[in-house]
């Protein structure tokens, strides 16, 4: 080694230089040192501040004082079970898995046509068209609903000149899915949900689809299948991995997020603003850690499942 | 379901059900651009009373909307420049070699946008404070590199495992050494790999709203903006072109990204 190192001083030539050869050499050396800044980065500042979190949820809220003491506790994850944290746990999961059903419902046909029947342009049209609303601004297609729930919004306008406000009514007046008017009616809200992870759902079952060859469905048509039968024996389980990959986006993301409950439909917590508010105007750190519990469990166990059920291969 | 000639063809009701599915995923985003030029007062009537161009001026003079236009872009070149960095190191330690914790350290990168936006948020808040620092420009910045580095990374590795690594060897053969093998060979390479992952975290920082609401503190950047226009609704108009603005600068380079990156298997890929 010292004798490489003393030829190299020979050649005229930098330090970079020199080290670059050095590191050339020493695969070990140059692996650990590209690894160090991710190491730091990820490990410690991304790592370390969720294990940090996860500890403050066993410290102690004074409530008079509005207080954390360093006490460890278990009542913050005994709290979770009150009646009204349970509501709002439950209310959030409930949300989730419809919303997840939903956009695999409305997704499924329009993947299934983007995988097995567009070609050329209409298939580069399919990606693009079903890629830029997946990429657009989140808090612009919030607000876009909003005001297009509004009551002044193209909506009513639309179901006005079709005559259909009686039925509008009627659905909003529809306990578990109504509310006053559109945009704060929980139907209005779950719309919102499955719109905006729709596109998370359709590419993965897409993918999961255009890797099913066409010479099983031939031969399931040979062997005397009808096209429903070919479907629902052959394609459905094949695309399934497809399916769950998408869900684990739409559920975890309607798990986390707060902002569209905070705009759309009725008052009543979900996860993410119990969290928001605890931390934030309340201070109460230790209850709003163990509420991230919840989804890092939850998520913990369905990526346990969806990587059972194949679903990584499908991503 | 035949396939004799060429391939088959969709029945209609599918293709009612696609081409239905694209309108409703497009009608928002068309509502949005309707409206930036609505010259309608109250911002949102329909149909709209007249189209015009005023409140594109009204809002680029407004000092608060310019304000937020300028944390943005510069939280997001921050973040994107991190990202850049943090992400073509990973790539290159995890693309050729297998050691211990390979696949830990590639999990850890996913982390942060698969766990939901509240729990990188309150974690990297709570860090903050435990260390006493104060939320503002560099907390924004330290969070959104967080979840950027993934998009650079995917891109990169793509690149580098496409790259065969006689490439390097022969540049070595021929009396290249190191420094310059990474400079005239290598780097060219992965030049588009790189400004394609630049362009969709740029993309992802500009547009990030829940991180952000928690590590901001006091900051206004332009999704914050927007957020805090829609709990306290007033000047629809001006809203309107600010979310078409925001959209355009998040939707641009996504476009340019996909189109740099056409031809590799993993482009874009996964979610926010």
């Amino acid at each position: 080694m010292s004798a490489t190192a003393t030829a190299n001083a020979a050649v005229p030539s930098g330090l970079t230089r020199r080290l670059a050869n050095l590191l050339y050499r020493r695969p070990n050396v140059y692996l650990l040192m590209l690894l160090i800044p991710p190491l730091l980065w990820f490990g410690v500042v991304y790592l370390g501040s969720l294990f940090a979190l996860l500890g403050q949820s066993f410290y102690t809220f004074d409530d008079f004082s509005m207080t954390v003491s360093h006490d460890l506790t278990l009542a913050n994850y005994q709290a979770l079970l009150v009646a009204a944290n349970g509501d709002v746990l439950l209310r959030t999961i409930t949300m989730a898995v419809m919303v997840t059903l939903a956009a695999s419902l409305i997704g499924f046909p329009i993947a299934y046509y983007m995988a097995r029947y567009c070609r050329g342009w209409e298939k580069g049209l399919f990606y693009v068209a079903v890629m830029l609303p997946m990429w657009a601004s989140y808090i612009v297609k919030v607000y876009a609903w909003t005001v297009i729930l509004s009551k002044e919004g193209v909506l009513f306008w639309i179901i006005q000149h079709l005559g259909l406000t009686g039925v509008m009514d009627s659905l909003l007046a529809t306990p578990g899915l109504g509310g006053n008017t559109l945009a704060t009616s929980h139907l209005g809200r779950f719309l919102v949900f499955t719109y905006i992870w729709l596109p998370f759902m359709i590419l993965p079952i897409q993918a999961a689809l255009e890797r099913v060859p066409q010479s099983l469905l031939q031969a399931s048509a040979d062997l005397g299948a009808r096209p429903i039968q070919t479907f629902r024996t052959v394609l459905l389980p094949l695309a399934f991995p497809g399916v769950v990959a998408g869900s684990i986006f739409t559920f975890s993301l309607t798990l986390g997020d707060y902002i569209i409950p905070q705009l759309v439909g009725p008052s009543g917590l979900f996860l993410g603003s119990m969290v928001y508010t605890m931390q934030g105007s309340i201070g109460n750190i230790p209850l709003a850690a163990a509420f991230t519990v919840v989804p890092i469990v939850l998520i913990g166990l369905y990526l346990m499942l969806a990587k059972r059920l194949g679903a990584f291969d499908a991503l | 379901m035949r396939s004799d000639n060429g391939h088959p063809r969709a029945p209609r009701w599918l293709r009612i059900m696609a081409y239905g599915g694209l309108l409703f995923l497009h009608f928002p985003i068309v509502m949005i651009m309707l409206n930036a030029f609505n010259a309608d007062p109250g911002g949102s009537a329909f149909p709209p009373t007249g189209l015009t161009l005023h409140w594109f001026s009204e809002a680029l003079a407004r000092e608060d909307v310019l304000q937020a236009i300028g944390l943005s872009v510069r939280v997001a070149a921050m973040a994107t420049g991190l990202a850049l960095v943090l992400g073509l190191i990973t790539a290159a330690a995890l693309y050729r070699r297998q050691f211990w914790g390979k696949e830990a350290l590639s999990l850890m990168l996913i982390l942060p946008i698969a766990l939901p936006g509240i729990i990188t948020g309150i974690a990297l808040l709570s860090a903050f404070k435990l260390m006493g620092a104060e939320p503002g420009f560099w907390t924004i910045v330290i969070g959104h590199a967080t979840f950027c580095v993934v998009m650079v990374y995917n891109n990169v590795i793509a690149r580098f495992r496409r790259l065969p690594h006689s490439l390097v060897e022969a540049s070595m053969d021929l009396g290249g050494d190191g420094w310059m093998t990474l400079r005239k060979v290598v780097l060219p390479q992965l030049a588009t790999a790189l400004l394609a992952g630049g362009m969709l975290a740029f993309a992802l920082s500009f547009d990030e709203l829940i991180v952000t609401t928690f590590t901001a503190g006091h900051e206004r950047t332009l999704p914050i903006w927007l957020l805090n226009q829609l709990s306290r609704p007033r000047d629809a108009p001006i809203t309107n072109v600010v979310a078409m603005l925001v959209m355009l600068v998040t939707a641009i380079p996504i476009l340019l990204a996909h189109y740099l990156t056409r031809n590799t298997a993993a482009s874009s890929g996964s979610g926010k």
